[in-house]
Parts: structure tokens; sequence; C-alpha cells
């Protein structure tokens, strides 16, 4: 499993951090790249605190448990920083996104002394303004796509477009704005 | 060419359906393998397949029209999980006695109570011995090339038994992973048509299905039944044969990781053994001599080859992702420790039940298997066979 990269994905349900984990795995699994991308399953409803994961390698992956000692994680939505322990086992060499507008301190009060990069973007804004609705999840895709690398941006906006074009057969109205949130969102991912 | 594709394993079986195409499908959804049903249906809908698909009342009923629709003289398959296989469970022998080459997908569950919808092989281990063909699968990719070689297996004439290929709920039936896929017409022509030679059908010779079998003849059928059984293992292989030439993919009764060469081995099933490939993968860069067998074909068992296979070995560990309640082990472990019995030969053996219910098998659970191995290999002495990893511990 060489260049392996292991992802987790922290978020409530109903806001797409599973069907974000699922469209990370197909763009990555279109530049030739070996995937998978899982949900925890839980008691799930709307609201309720989820957890997804991808592994990305460029040979194939056998191991089939959670994800303990991810490469990056993503938090979808940051009411969770208080409640779930986003950094544990999260590599120092790595790096943690969160969809936020809080305040440096107040995220590394509550990231428990975790070193490695901390980046932020305000996905509600980006998605607002480009889809008129708060879908946070293609903005933490476009995010967590820049941050790790995983493939070039113009290899993702290609990839994407393809895929919205199937996911949104029935209504592609929304297909330019999430293209757009992707691009804002490339741009918008900042460290701190 | 093998069309290179991402799918989940539900997506897999459900694609793996849709190219053989099957005269029948009868089922009743439950999780997790209820978007095998689900994505038929769409097959159905859309006029992909031309598929008679009866959306049954329960899995009880969904078993009952399997038979009817096998018996008549068609092919038939369906899918379930867990409590759906204990529904069936009076019809699941009536099938195999029949000697009806049902291919069913099962998607293992923790069996109830109390209810979990996770994965263990409860389900799969309840109807062991039912007289039913079982197959288990690592991932995705052999969910479906199993279920692509499941009707040759099932509906060859020295066996005539239906057949279960097994995978692991949720850990693969919802991962999206790689798989390799072949075209329609390769499959289609891979697995033939189905032509019974005794059905209900048949005009020209009117017969009867099922009816009394007391003192006088019940015992041979039975004999019969296990006869077949015993055939099954050489028809398995040799479908593989097929298999291999049309995918370049290679199956046998199980797939030896390492082993050859090995100390310490783990056997199991399922989706433990790819996570084993990576512990042993990473042992074998420290210099320890792990190895792996994970067992593909748990019915018929394969004896001789296992105890050949393990008999050179200093320590096995054998994982049970089901206990048996029977302080005694887990059903592989019996099967494997009195293989190794029968044959005369004596590897020290320890038994592990774990993963009950979707508790996660981790890496460093897997690791832990292999150190307590190491001790065995040196002391050759088994305090305790009958063990658990994962579970919490006090205060936990």
């Amino acid at each position: 499993m060489d260049n392996l990269i292991e992802i987790r994905w922290h978020g409530r349900g109903g806001q797409g951090a599973k069907t974000a984990s699922l469209l990370l795995a197909d763009a990555a699994f279109n530049t030739g790249k070996y995937i998978q991308g899982f949900p925890e399953y839980g008691p799930e409803r709307m609201g309720a605190p989820i957890t997804a994961y991808n592994r990305i390698s460029s040979t194939p992956i056998t191991i089939h448990s959670n994800i303990y000692e991810p490469d990056y994680v993503v938090v979808v939505d940051d009411t969770l920083l208080e409640s779930v322990d986003v950094t544990s086992g999260l590599k120092e060499t790595g790096a943690i996104i969160i969809n936020t507008t809080k305040s440096t301190d107040y995220l590394k009060s509550v990231l428990k002394g975790y070193n490695g990069d901390i980046y932020t973007i305000d996905a509600r804004k980006i998605s607002e303004e480009a889809l008129g609705k708060y879908f946070p999840n293609t903005p933490m895709l476009a995010a967590i796509v820049k941050v790790s690398g995983i493939m070039s941006d113009e290899a993702l906006l290609e990839d994407m477009q393809g895929s919205f074009k199937h996911k949104f057969a029935k209504k592609p109205e929304v297909i330019e704005g999430n293209m757009k949130a992707l691009e804002m969102a490339l741009k918008e991912v900042k460290k701190i | 060419m093998s069309i290179r594709e991402r799918l989940s394993g539900n997506e897999a079986a459900a694609t793996a359906m849709k190219q053989i195409n099957p005269d029948v499908v009868a089922a009743f959804p439950i999780t997790p393998s209820t978007e095998i049903p689900q994505y038929f249906s769409t097959f159905v809908a859309n006029g992909t397949v031309d598929t008679e698909f009866v959306a049954v009342e329960s899995e009880h009923s969904a078993m009952s029209a399997c038979i009817g629709a096998e018996a008549a003289g068609s092919r038939a398959m369906t899918a379930t999980s867990a409590n759906g296989l204990s529904l069936m469970w009076e019809m699941i022998y009536i099938a195999s006695s029949l000697r009806l080459p049902i291919v069913l997908s099962l998607v293992n569950r923790a069996v109830s109570g109390p209810l979990n919808i996770h994965c263990d092989h409860s389900d799969a281990m309840g109807v062991r011995d039912a007289g039913w063909i079982m197959l288990f699968s690592e991932n995705n990719q052999e969910a479906y090339d199993n279920t692509l070689m499941a009707h040759r297996i099932a509906e060859h004439e020295n066996v005539r038994l239906p057949l279960m290929v097994c995978q692991d709920g949720f850990i693969t039936s919802h991962a999206i992973e790689n798989i390799e896929l072949e075209e329609d017409e390769k499959v289609k022509e891979f697995v033939g048509e189905y032509h019974p030679e005794h059905y209900l059908l048949n005009e020209k010779e009117p017969i009867a299905v099922g009816p009394l079998d007391l003192q006088a003849y019940l015992f041979e059928h039975k004999v019969q039944q296990a006869d077949a059984m015993k055939a099954a293992k050489q028809v398995i292989l040799d479908v593989a044969k097929d298999f291999e030439k049309m995918t370049g993919r290679k199956y046998g009764l199980f797939e030896e990781y390492k082993l050859e060469d090995a100390e310490i081995a783990i056997v199991c099933m399922n989706s433990t053994a790819g996570t084993t490939k990576y512990v042993v993968d990473e042992l074998r860069n420290k210099g320890i001599k792990a190895g792996l067998l994970k067992l593909r074909v748990f019915r018929p068992f394969p004896v001789d080859e296992i105890s050949e296979a393990l008999s050179h070995l200093k320590a096995v560990a054998i994982l049970d992702k089901s206990d048996s309640l029977n302080a005694a082990g887990g059903a592989l472990f019996e099967d494997v420790t009195s293989s190794l019995y029968v044959t005369k030969k004596y590897v020290p053996a320890v038994n592990y039940v774990y993963g009950i219910g979707g508790r996660d098998t981790k890496a460093e659970d897997i690791e832990n298997v292999y150190k307590d191995l190491l001790e065995i290999a040196k002391s050759g002495k088994v305090e305790n066979p009958y063990r658990y990893f994962g579970l919490r511990k006090e205060g936990e």
C-alpha cells in the first residue's frame, strides 16, 4: 500500500459527509488510484454525529478496519469540536480541515494541543453564495483535495463536472452552483 | 478485457446477478443486504434483465418462492442477512434436501438478540449444517466472482445443491472499492443456460417434489446429499479453473498468503483476511514468519487440504466471527482442529472469537494474535484455547 493516504470525516447526519467521502473516492478512482470509501454506520438520524472514511493508494488496499491514525481529518460541522475527539490519532505530519468561522484561539483550545497543520474554510458562506443553500459537503471535498494534494485542482474540477452531470441528471440547474462552490473552496481554504 | 470499476460489495453482488439474469429473484429487504434486491429491482424496472422479480412479504416466502421456481425448472436467486436467514431456516433445509441449486447472497450480520444490524457470522454459522455450499468473500471482487461461479457449481450434475455467497455486512457490503468486472457477454457464456434433468413443468415426465419420506428412505436421501457435498469440492476447483481462464483471477478452496514458509499463521474468513494480509506484510518486514490461510469454501469443508496446508506450523490461531456459546469454541475452530486430528497432524491451536456485533477488527488486534502465537510456538503449550479479542477491558 504505497503512498497510502487515510482520511477521516466528521459530520452530522444530513450534511453529506458520507456523500463527500464517496465523491472523493470516485474522483481519486478516476485518477487511477485504488480507493476505499465507507461510512461508519450507527443509529443514523439527522443531526447525529457521523464518521466516514477514505483510503487512497497507488497499490491495492487490503485492510478493512476503521481508520485510527488518519493523515487528514475533515470536520464538516464545527459544533462537533467540543463533543467529538476529532484529532484522535491524527498524524502531526498531516492536517485537520474545519468548516468554521471561529477564532484561531478557540480552535487551538478545542484541538487539545494538536501540533499539525490546521486549515479552515467557511463552507457555509461558499455554499450559500454559490448554491443559495447550505450544503457544506461540496466545498469540504474541494478543501481536502487542495490540502492533501491527492489530485490537481484541474483534475478535480474536470472529474466533478462529469460526476455532477450524472448525479444531478434530473436537476441540471444545480450543477453550475456546485462547480462554483468547488472553485471558491479551492481558493478560500487557508492555513491558520 | 476486464472493466475497471468501483463498487460497493452490495453493488458487486447485484451486478453479478444482473449479468447472470436469472429467471426468478424473490427477496424481502433486510439491512445490510437490502441494496441487493433494491438495485436488482431497478434492473428489472429498466428492462436490463428479464427476470421475474417477486416482492414477497417475508424471507420465509422469499425462500419458498425460490424453491417453487427452481422445482419448476427455472434459475432462482435471493439475498438476505441475519434474521432474514433465520426466518428462512425451515425452507433452507427444504431447498437443499430437494436438491435445488438456488443461489443466495448472504450479507453477514449478527442474528438478534439484542437487536444489532452490524457484521458478524452468526447468521451463516446458524445454517452451517443445512446442506448448502458456503463460499466466503474477502471483498467486493470476491463477492462478485463467487456469485459468477455459483450456478456452475450448484447446478452441476454431481452437486445439485443450493449455494450461498457470504460477505461482511457494511465492512464490504457498504464500502466502495476498486473492482474488475467482466463483460456481459462473457459472463453469459461462462454461466451458461440452466437445463435441469428433472423439473415440475416437464409435461413428459410427471414427478412429485418433496413428498413424505419416512424410515424407509430418508436416511439414504440424506447420504446422497452428503455425497453431493463431497463431490462439490472437485466441481468448485474445476469451475475456478475455467474462471481463471476467463479472468486471470485464481481461486481455490482457500487462499494461502505467505503460508508456505510460515511458522505461525491465522485462519479466518471474509474481510478480516484482508486486514490480516496487511499485518502479515508488516511482520514479514520485521523478519517474523507469519502467514494466513483465508478460507473460501467453508462448506464443503476441505479437511485434508487444510490439514496439509497447516501441518508445518508451530502454532495456528483460528478466528471465529461468531461465538458458538458451547463452552468449547467457535465453529471454524472446531472444524479446523478436528481436521488436524483426523488426519493425525498436531499443531498447537488457539481460538479467538472476535468482531461480534460489528466490533471493529483493528490491525493491532491481529498483531496481538501473532504475538500470542509466537509465545505458543516457543512453549508449545496452549493454556486456554478458547479466547476473545477486541473485548472491552474492565472500566472501558
